[in-house]
């Protein structure tokens, strides 16, 4: 979504021949622009949340009604990727926390190693992400008219204990497995459209980094970058629980 | 100035012909305008109230006669008056209209069920004794009528304003509604829920008889078969007998009597069976599977229309035994013509 | 002037009066000064002219709708031409007209100088919105000529998503992008009045259409996303059909219902709020007095606004839903119902010792207090549960909404702009011919949606393209009715565009009014004040005003 480019873009400034170089006319002090941009950003993800909230509501409507087929279907999902993405993700987190408080000691070089690698853990992430899908691209688990329930009605026997390796879902419940998938695929597209749109503000960042933009005391575009990719990593941390983990059969 | 004696005639007729205010020709009519007259007293005393009050006050205090303003800044005595008033009076409103809700929306246990199925732009109703009508709707007077309803497509809304029900008609779910009509006539049935191209073409009439002429309509236009018999085909044809036998060693549960009995689930759960249970539990057989018994039934979802759906559960409200199922079973067994796989059934 | 004159404009002597060289509008010159600015007083201006030109294709729509409704047979369009009609009319007045109505024309203009700001705190992103309006406003136009949509307003499913093979997408993504346009006028009016108030401009300070903007743009931020993901979700159902809506894969009709309705109810208060906002100026100011009890009605804003997100499931009450939810919704929306009452009459006791005058903005002012009054009470009636079973989806409901939306915003909106038009452009509108268009409108609406509710009541369905023969006589007089009300809405068209040129030149303060936007010349500076003001009184103190005006003299003189 394009919006979250602008919602950052706007909090800093162009160049104006002000006592501060970034204080825009219409703002009275610096105090009161960089306020202004946090509360705004604050507010932003505010409408964020609202925004998944929609799909987390369906999530736990259809969760409640079809929950054989939400536990069946989860079990598809891979836990040590899922793991390893959010390892991935908090470490990118970590270094953007760490980018922030360069920019506020005016550590032009360190900012960007920071920038740079927080950069490089969320494209590892999207990296991963590119490999869950093609998985399940391949297991034609993709919503939509090649979507197949197969697996879920005859499970693939297990080559050590001989019995299947999933309790086999009656075919009408088997059917509703594509409503998680759905979901999973919403949420998480959503998840790592934001990731998208981060990345190309990073990309950003690091360019005016380098150009020292953020190495005199102005801040706020890192600051409130920062809030938007923490947003973002906790999004993550409330969808691994609740499409990964809840309820899945011990053992599989 | 002169009027043309047809124009005058067209205009006559044409205002004598139009309507101000529905009929009230159910038992629930007088309840709801009861409460409507109610709701209009409150807004003309509402409005003539604001109405004095802004218009006494312009009058009184306009610059001619007031030229210097007196500066108020409020009065909470006011302000608790004009909020606890108010409240009260929509508290009120929300108590009459909740019990009129429910008046409306929950039948009496007498009531005669007829089945309505809507469709893209036509309503189908079904009466028990195998009656088939598209866009009307016959029914006797003096008797509480049910009407269980579904959607083959999209929202539809069962309105009849002459009697003040209404209720969506939904796909993949039953809805009821049910009225007495106390007048015999005929009255408008609209769509009022949009739904699509023929929207406004998708009405139809009830048609109130007096109890005897109701019998001579239906004795006059039965197909011959009731919806439950034409349920019992299906059922064999379907090969249902084949689990549901009666017989202990049946592979799924006995189904004689279990109309309006308590269910308890293989899930744990308890269920009253009711005809939505009995629609759903055909098309999503594995979330209603009974205690002590496997999950093996098929679905039959997309395989049995509505209509079909609603003869199936007509015949096993009627199922009070099991011994015709039986019979029909071991004559399907002998000719070995019960399919084992369900088909498409579009009565 | 006598102190009895019956009027409180107090102009300039024409005969010397100019209007200033250097303000707003003569800043720069070009088209791209316009375009490219970031000044929230040129960007309202060019939201004004756009949600005009709106206005009036939706006008056109409801226009044919009534011709159409002229007789019981279908006889001047076809079926699938009349529902693209009323389908079309809704979405452009609800998303291009009624929601960006006053907060993106008013509020915008007005906001930051009420609290003596130079600028909202995103000037950039206030443009962004208004170009997000008109790729929204560019996509539904799109969709109509490309052969428009024919779900109604509401996107119904499974209707939306597998019934229909119209633009359906299309129109989706319009609402999409023209719903990111609301949240970021909210999310600016929101910073804005957080962070940008001039010293002393404390939270009970602000006028009045301040807390009324500030309680929709929170509606706005929070209730859109909701409608822009169930939008998505509505796309994907279409385009690959997922089934998250769809019964027959084990999706669920009404969960859509939920989601739609958690933005779609809000989202009549974020059109009715502003309104309510720009009410509380009018009155006050041809009151010549502080706004009665002004705790109580800027409290009433908020309330309405929280309330406001837990009333949905009344639009949802006869689609089976459980019955103790729908007593909740009911109880709630009862409630809701109470500020709403407690704002009519602070309003009308704010008349009480007034000394009042009737200029043009004050007759919309009555026109709105009575008509959203009606609007109101009949809401009331749809709110009560075993009404609402034989009134919902019938004319009455139509009613009732344009008498809250037409008859309650509209009223407000065409108030404010001739409130505000000194201001906005320095000249005067011609006051007779306003006055008489004023009557005019109230006149076409009463005689447009009054017989509507009869009609309703006799059970007459909403979206019908024929109807019964024994309804035709009110459908006749409602038609009529539009028609006058048509000539009412069209005349302000035209005689404000004949201002701009020959309208009287207005001075800074032509209605002795006390806000800040009245202490700054007009049109105002693109800074808007050349010292930070500092707010020493409270809002609506007609006696600092008269003590200001007092000693301006004596320096003068």
């Amino acid at each position: 979504m394009d919006n979250t480019i602008v919602a950052t873009h706007d909090t800093h400034a162009e160049e104006h021949h002000h006592s501060l170089p970034q204080l825009r006319h219409h703002f009275e002090t610096e105090e009161q622009q960089r306020e202004a941009g946090t509360f705004g950003m604050w507010l932003f993800l505010l409408t964020e949340i609202m925004f998944f909230g929609g799909l987390f509501f369906a999530y736990l409507l259809y969760r409640n009604w079809y929950n054989p087929a939400f536990v069946a279907a989860s079990n598809q999902l891979s836990i040590p990727m899922g793991t390893v993405n959010t390892a991935i993700l908090i470490t990118s987190g970590f270094f953007m926390a760490l980018a922030v408080w360069a920019a506020e000691v005016r550590k032009q070089s360190l900012l960007v190693m920071f920038l740079i690698l927080t950069t490089v853990f969320g494209c590892a992430f999207l990296g991963v992400k590119y490999f869950e899908y093609k998985e399940k691209w391949e297991k034609h688990h993709i919503p939509g008219a090649s979507f197949d329930v197969s697996e879920f009605i005859n499970p693939p026997v297990s080559a050590k204990t001989g019995k299947p390796i999933e309790e086999p879902l009656s075919p009408d419940m088997a059917r509703k497995t594509q409503i998680f998938f759905v979901l999973y695929f919403a949420m998480t597209g959503m998840h790592a459209l934001h990731m998208i749109i981060g990345i190309v503000l990073l990309f950003w960042l690091i360019a005016r980094a380098r150009k020292g933009d953020f190495s005199s005391g102005y801040v706020a575009p890192i600051e409130n970058f920062g809030l938007y990719w923490h947003f973002v990593d906790i999004v993550w941390i409330f969808l691994f629980p609740l499409l990964y983990l809840i309820n899945r059969h011990p053992g599989t | 100035m002169h009027i043309s004696p047809v124009l005058w005639q067209f205009l006559v007729k044409w205002l004598t012909n139009s309507a101000l205010f529905p009929r009230e020709a159910s038992t629930i009519a007088p309840y709801a305008d009861a409460l409507y007259f109610f709701l209009l007293l409150i807004t003309i005393v509402g409005l003539v109230l604001v109405g004095t009050l802004v218009f006494g006050f312009a009058i009184r205090y306009r610059k001619e006669r007031n030229p210097v303003a007196t500066q108020v800044e409020g009065s909470t005595l006011l302000e608790a008056t004009w909020t606890i008033i108010p409240l009260a009076l929509f508290l009120i409103v929300f108590v009459w209209g909740a019990l009129l809700y429910f008046r409306i929306y929950n039948p009496p246990t007498n009531a005669m069920n007829i089945y309505v199925v809507g469709k893209q732009w036509m309503w189908k109703s079904e009466h028990p004794g195998g009656q088939h009508e598209i866009n009307n709707l016959h029914v006797p007077m003096g008797v509480p009528i049910q009407l269980t309803m579904i959607s083959q497509d999209v929202f539809h809304s069962f309105s009849v304003p002459d009697f003040r029900v209404k209720r969506e008609v939904i796909p993949g779910r039953y809805s009821t509604v049910w009225f007495e009509a106390t007048t015999p006539g005929t009255y408008h049935i609209f769509c009022t829920q949009y739904c699509g191209t023929k929207h406004s073409g998708m009405i139809g009439e009830v048609t109130v008889l007096s109890p005897e002429d109701y019998k001579k309509w239906t004795e006059a236009s039965t197909s011959g078969m009731s919806l439950a018999q034409n349920g019992e085909r299906l059922f064999a044809s379907m090969g249902c007998n084949a689990c549901h036998s009666g017989n202990a060693a049946a592979r799924g549960p006995n189904l004689a009597g279990v109309y309006g009995s308590k269910l308890r689930l293989a899930n744990g759960g308890e269920v009253l069976v009711n005809e939505a249970y009995l629609r759903d539990a055909i098309l999503n057989p594995s979330q209603h599977v009974t205690a002590g018994y496997a999950p093996i039934m098929p679905t039959y979802q997309g395989q049995i229309s509505e209509e079909g759906l609603i003869d199936l559960v007509e015949y096993l409200k009627s199922l009070k035994t099991n011994y015709r199922v039986q019979q029909t079973l071991t004559t399907s067994e002998s000719n070995q013509a019960a399919p084992m796989t369900p088909e498409v059934v579009k009565p | 002037m006598s102190a009895t004159s019956s009027t409180i404009v107090n102009l300039p002597d024409q005969r010397t009066a100019t209007i200033p060289k250097k303000n707003y509008i003569t800043a720069e010159h070009g088209l791209l000064s316009w375009v490219l600015t970031g000044d929230h007083k040129r960007i309202a201006m060019l939201y004004l002219i756009s949600i005009t030109f709106f206005f009036f294709i939706g006008g056109a729509f409801a226009g044919l709708i009534r011709l159409e409704l002229l007789t019981p047979q279908p006889d001047l369009v076809a079926s699938d031409t009349y529902n693209k009609l009323f389908s079309m009319h809704g979405i452009v007045m609800v998303f291009l007209f009624l929601v960006p109505s006053v907060p993106a024309t008013l509020g915008n203009f007005l906001i930051p100088i009420m609290i003596g700001a130079k600028d909202l705190a995103f000037p950039k992103i206030n443009l962004l919105s208004w170009y997000l309006y008109l790729v929204g406003g560019v996509l539904t136009l799109g969709a109509l000529v490309m052969g428009g949509v024919d779900t109604g307003w509401t996107f119904t499913t499974p209707l939306s998503t597998h019934y229909l093979n119209t633009h359906v997408i299309t129109a989706g993504l319009a609402i999409f992008v023209a719903g990111f346009s609301s949240i970021f006028t909210g999310l600016n009016f929101i910073v804005t009045i957080h962070r940008m108030r001039a010293p002393g401009m404390t939270w009970f300070r602000m006028p009045l259409f301040v807390w009324a903007n500030y309680a929709a743009s929170i509606l706005m931020v929070l209730g859109t996303p909701v409608l822009a993901i169930t939008l998505v979700l509505v796309v994907l159902e279409r385009t690959i059909h997922i089934g998250v809506f769809d019964p027959q894969l084990g999706g669920d009709p009404l969960l859509f219902q939920h989601l739609f309705w958690f933005y779609s109810h809000p989202a009549v208060y974020i059109m009715i709020l502003p309104g309510m906002g720009v009410m509380s100026e009018v009155i006050s100011t041809f009151s010549r007095k502080r706004v009665f009890g002004y705790t109580a009605v800027a409290f009433s804003s908020v309330a309405i606004a929280v309330f406001g997100f837990f009333v949905w499931e009344h639009h949802m009450f006869i689609m089976g839903v459980s019955n103790y939810s729908a007593l909740v919704f009911s109880l709630l929306t009862m409630l809701v119902a109470v500020p709403s009452a407690i704002k009519v009459f602070n309003w009308a006791f704010t008349l009480q010792k007034g000394s009042i005058t009737f200029e043009t903005p004050m007759l919309y002012a009555f026109a709105f207090i009575g008509l959203f009054t009606i609007g109101g009470l009949t809401g009331v009636f749809l709110a009560s549960l075993g009404l609402d079973i034989h009134l919902t989806e019938t004319y009455f409901i139509v009613a009732h909404f344009h008498y809250v939306m037409v008859g309650g915003m509209l009223m407000a909106f065409l108030g404010g702009v001739h409130f505000w038009w000194p201001k906005m452009t320095g000249r005067m509108y011609p006051e007779s011919i306003s006055k008489l268009s004023a009557i005019v409108s109230f006149i076409g609406f009463n005689l447009t949606f009054m017989p509507q509710f009869i009609l309703g009541y006799l059970g007459m369905p909403r979206r019908y393209h024929a109807y019964p023969a024994e309804y035709q006589v009110l459908n006749v007089l409602s038609t009529a009715g539009a028609t006058v009300l048509g000539v009412g809405f069209l005349m302000p068209l035209i005689y404000l565009a004949w201002s701009l040129k020959y309208g009287a030149i207005a001075g800074n303060n032509p209605w002795q009014a006390t806000g800040l936007e009245w202490q700054i010349q007009s049109p105002p500076l693109t800074e808007n004040f050349i010292e930070t003001p500092i707010m020493d009184h409270e809002a609506y103190d007609y006696e600092w005003l008269a003590h200001k005006t007092e000693q301006e003299v004596t320096t003068v003189g």
